[in-house]
């Protein structure tokens, strides 16, 4: 086998695995790949059956039906739904965490990373009989595997613990332990069980910057579910979306995003409700124009109730906001519609890349045939409900930002969430404004603060958390920053 | 009555006298309401059979006397000086004092001393004055410092709960009854086979066991003990039921010199010196000691070799354990293995000291009194278990000599009959002094920059 052929094989591709448990479906024929060298995101809302299907892949469940097959770098191949736990992890190698920290506490940092080495150690100690005679090369081997722990201290930045025990860690740093006993392993594919729960804005960043790390540096594919949107829509290549135990959505974050089903699947919209909006909104001409060209602030954290809280960036905690957008008496939602067929216009005129991306979505998302039937009906009310307000008063209000760019200086915007307050949501609605540069921001008067506070539904709040301020500093610390990454 | 004076106001402070007889007139009136019907009367019968009523007053004043005065005495007292010393405390946590030279040098001095024991016992006693000293004291307490750090890996390092590890304490000893009796094989010969026998044992517990957890792992190990004491029993043919085997070879010097008098390599023959049964004791207190310092040696080992971190994380979780690819069914098995083989280590050596095996050596009691010790210890420690069983079996041993007893409770009163109570008080009053045995933290197998001693509150017990 050609080595080339085996490095575009997908590293784990799960066919029609269905976990059941008793009369409960967690899992229904669920297909997707993770490809190699790519970070793939698993997505979904709480009991979609994520961790399952990690369970699934790494073992510690037998699906009912199904398989996982992984690919490994020298083109074996593993059926990992016949394998028990902890060969998938010393052969297959696919290392996991897990969703509730599991380390082992009473043991040293350092320990806990040579447990992880285990099995190379076994067989460097002669089954434990030539190292307790000291005959062999344990010694090398056991002076070799504190230097490998030692490596993954201090890529976690944990390496001046290393001698405490690891129950005394705090929270965010126990998750990186986890992380790096996981990479000690030498895993192929490295699964996540949400690495960023619990993290605080900047741990959750240091964790994208470790993963990204890990994903360059080592070759290692990671698959992660998550809640943390900031975390997925940054790092992850793909994006696998579950509901209820089956594939909603499948495909490159931005597109995932904007498919209606997901966002119908955040915000919980039932199916009556569906059939009653579509009825009433009716206009497949309109429902089509805004399929074509998906209204970017319809994202489902657009809603202002989202902004009111820092950590609130998930998508999840928007639900009740957008459930009473859909509930609209038919009136109204026509009336509305109408602004936001303006809205949509005037954006189509704007955004050239919007065609492009949409074709791109369609081929992206290939479908279950049996979720086919009842995905289609969803599409329409879901998308056109939450885009309701936001796009509204976008349109009311015309925008009066002075200093904007066209695209962002040399390429690459700078990383505007560091601000306090600006989530990625954020971010994002602000580059689609011209808004890239911390000095941009820096440099807005009352007027502008004014246009945005508009445009992003705050009030007051920029003033109150001092963007201006923060983007002032940001902007002197991100010129040394950015030279010294240049040189590098 | 410590309740009522646990918060003491500003008056109490003042005036600790006043306070304390206040205290120690509740305190008598206390006892005096609690005896007058326990002390001041007593039914008796007379000379006609009678059922009298006698009335002792002087003994209830006293009980009540003694019951005030260590009230007031505890209060006065006893009371202000804990206060004392607990504020000193406060003060001088801030320095942590250096450890004493003992403290940090504890092992060797303990090794040293275990070494040159019989030899001072020797020297103090003579050869036949020695004999109970190195016998009843020294290879008594070995032997189960040996057995409890053989269960420690199973118990202290895997966290698997063994009830029933007699059975391979039975399994040693029985091998090298039989094999030698009936084969005349050296106990050298025997003492590894026995080993093995005993680890295939573990084996064969291990199996039906390794699906199970905390209280029903328990269950399932105490009844293997059982079975195998049953079968011991019952199984007439080969073991000789209760009545047990006799006349078990002693060992010898690896076969140079021998410890029976009719040999002619009997060793007051060959090396010219008198006749002497204190020889045979202290060649066996020396092979115990040895024994026991292999089972350390091996432990410690084993602790920085991979398996023996895998058992530790195996207590720790074993689901993270199964995540990292470690076989968590050989890693169980070895554990029962190793502790079982060093079990069986000392059956055989137990057999040879004694010459006569029966079932009855191995009860349940011998079970719980060996995971009691590991308990008390501080379960991983090696010197906590050692500590904890010179403090179990030596204070049981020492209660025969406490014939000054007698004198106080009168000439009928055995003080070995009170062991269990001993035991028992033994481990309440440890359990509540240091919950996690003598020496409740870990030490951990490697180090980058410093070895820190890993406080109790993390370490794990493990639950089967």
């Amino acid at each position: 086998m050609d080595t080339v052929s085996d490095m575009n094989k997908p590293i784990l591709s799960v066919e029609h695995l269905s976990m059941k448990f008793g009369g409960l479906v967690a899992i229904g024929d669920l297909s997707f790949q993770a490809r190699r060298g790519e970070i793939t995101a698993l997505i979904g809302p709480n009991g979609a059956g994520k961790t399952t299907v990690f369970n699934c892949i790494t073992g510690f469940y037998k699906p009912s039906e199904g398989m996982i097959r992984m690919t490994g770098r020298s083109g074996d191949e593993f059926l990992l739904e016949r394998m028990p736990d902890f060969r998938i992890t010393a052969h297959a190698k696919v290392a996991r965490t897990f969703q509730n920290i599991r380390l082992f506490s009473g043991m040293t940092l350092l320990e806990n990373l040579l447990v992880a080495q285990h099995n190379t150690l076994m067989r460097a100690s002669g089954y434990t009989i030539l190292g307790l005679l000291g005959i062999g090369g344990y010694r090398k081997a056991s002076a070799e595997s504190v230097e490998k722990a030692e490596f993954w201290l201090e890529k976690t930045e944990l390496i001046d613990r290393a001698d405490d025990p690891a129950g005394d860690l705090p929270y965010g740093a126990q998750r990186r332990l986890e992380i790096a006993r996981a990479m000690c392993t030498e895993p192929e594919l490295l699964c996540l069980d949400e690495p960023a729960a619990g993290l605080n804005p900047r741990e959750s960043l240091a964790l994208n910057t470790l993963l990204n790390d890990i994903k360059e540096n080592t070759g290692t594919s990671i698959l992660l579910i998550e809640h943390d949107m900031s975390v997925v829509m940054q790092i992850s290549d793909h994006v696998v979306v579950l509901e209820y135990g089956r594939k909603i959505s499948d495909g490159h974050p931005e597109v995932v995003k904007q498919d209606p089903r997901v966002i119908a699947a955040y915000l919980g919209v039932d199916d009556e409700e569906v059939v009653e909006v579509l009825t009433a909104v009716g206009d497949d001409h309109v429902i089509e124009e805004l399929d074509v060209e998906p209204d970017p602030d319809q994202g489902p954290a657009a809603s202002s109730s989202m902004m009111a809280g820092p950590i609130s960036e998930t998508i999840g905690h928007s639900g009740e906001n957008e459930g009473e957008v859909v509930k609209v008496s038919p009136q109204a939602s026509k009336a509305l519609e109408y602004d936001e067929l303006q809205a949509a216009r005037q954006k189509k005129a704007k955004a050239a890349s919007a065609g492009t991306k949409a074709t791109a979505r369609a081929k992206a998302s290939p479908k279950p045939a049996a979720k086919a039937k009842t995905a289609k009906p969803a599409e329409k009310p879901a998308l056109t409900g939450p885009a309701k307000a936001p796009a509204g008063k976008a349109a009311a209000e015309p925008k009066k930002l002075s200093n904007t760019l066209a695209a962002p200086r040399g390429g690459t915007p700078d990383k505007l969430i560091l601000i306090k307050g600006i989530g990625p949501v954020n971010e994002r609605k602000l580059n689609e404004h011209g808004i890239y540069h911390f000095d941009q921001i820096a440099a807005w008067k009352k007027a502008d603060i004014q246009a945005a506070e508009a445009y992003l539904a705050f009030d007051g709040r920029i003033a109150r958390e001092d963007w201006i301020g923060q983007a002032k500093a940001l902007a002197k610390a991100a010129k040394p920053a950015a030279k010294g990454g240049r040189r590098k | 009555m410590a309740e009522a004076v646990s918060t003491p106001s500003r008056a109490e402070v003042a005036n600790p006298f006043a306070n304390a007889f206040r205290q120690a007139i509740y305190a008598g009136l206390v006892s005096f309401g609690l005896f007058v019907l326990f002390i001041g009367l007593k039914t008796d019968q007379n000379i006609r059979n009678e059922l009298v009523v006698v009335q002792r007053w002087g003994l209830l004043a006293l009980v009540v006397a003694v019951t005030m005065v260590g009230r007031f005495i505890f209060v006065a007292f006893v009371q202000p000086a804990l206060e004392r010393r607990k504020a000193a405390k406060v003060v001088t946590t801030t320095q942590v004092a250096a450890p004493g030279f003992i403290r940090r040098n504890f092992n060797p001095i303990a090794i040293t001393l275990l070494f040159i024991y019989p030899v001072a016992m020797v020297l103090l006693f003579g050869f036949q004055g020695s004999l109970k000293w190195v016998d009843n004291f020294g290879i008594q307490i070995l032997i189960y410092v040996m057995l409890a750090w053989g269960l420690n890996i199973v118990v202290g390092l895997a966290g698997l709960l063994d009830l029933g590890y007699v059975a391979f304490y039975a399994v040693g000893a029985y091998a090298y009854a039989l094999l030698g009796t009936h084969f005349g094989w050296s106990f050298w010969i025997l003492l590894p086979a026995a080993g093995i026998m005993a680890a295939f044992w573990g084996v064969i517990l291990g199996f039906p066991v390794l699906r199970l957890r905390g209280d029903y792992l328990a269950i399932v190990t105490l009844a293997f003990g059982e079975i195998i004491r049953l079968v011991l029993i019952n199984w007439r043919e080969v073991t000789n039921g209760s009545a047990g085997i006799s006349g078990i070879p002693k060992v010898s010097f690896f076969g140079l010199m021998s410890f029976n008098v009719s040999d002619p390599t009997y060793i007051s023959k060959v090396l010219g010196i008198a006749q002497s049964g204190a020889y045979y004791k202290i060649f066996l207190y020396y092979l115990i000691l040895l024994l026991a310092l292999l089972t350390a040696f091996v432990t410690i080992r084993l602790r920085r070799m991979p398996v023996g971190r895998a058992w530790e994380a195996l207590r720790e979780d074993e689901i993270a354990c199964r995540s990292l690819g470690i076989n968590t069914t050989t890693t169980k098995l070895t554990a029962f293995a190793t502790g079982a083989m060093f079990g069986g280590f000392a059956g055989s050596f137990f057999a040879a000291r004694q010459g006569f095996v029966s079932p009855e050596s191995f009860v349940f009691l011998e079970s719980a009194m060996v995971l009691a010790i590991v308990v008390l210890g501080g379960m991983g420690s090696l010197t906590g278990i050692a500590v904890a069983a010179v403090v179990m079996i030596g204070g049981t041993e020492a209660l025969r000599e406490m014939q000054f007893l007698k004198y106080i409770f009168g000439p009928d009163f055995t003080p070995e009959l009170y062991r269990m109570l001993l035991f028992g008080c033994a481990m309440v009053l440890v359990m509540v002094w240091k919950p996690r045995g003598f020496v409740g933290s870990r030490e951990p197998t490697a180090f980058l920059h410093e070895r820190k001693a890993i406080s109790a509150s993390f370490t794990k017990e493990g639950h089967g």
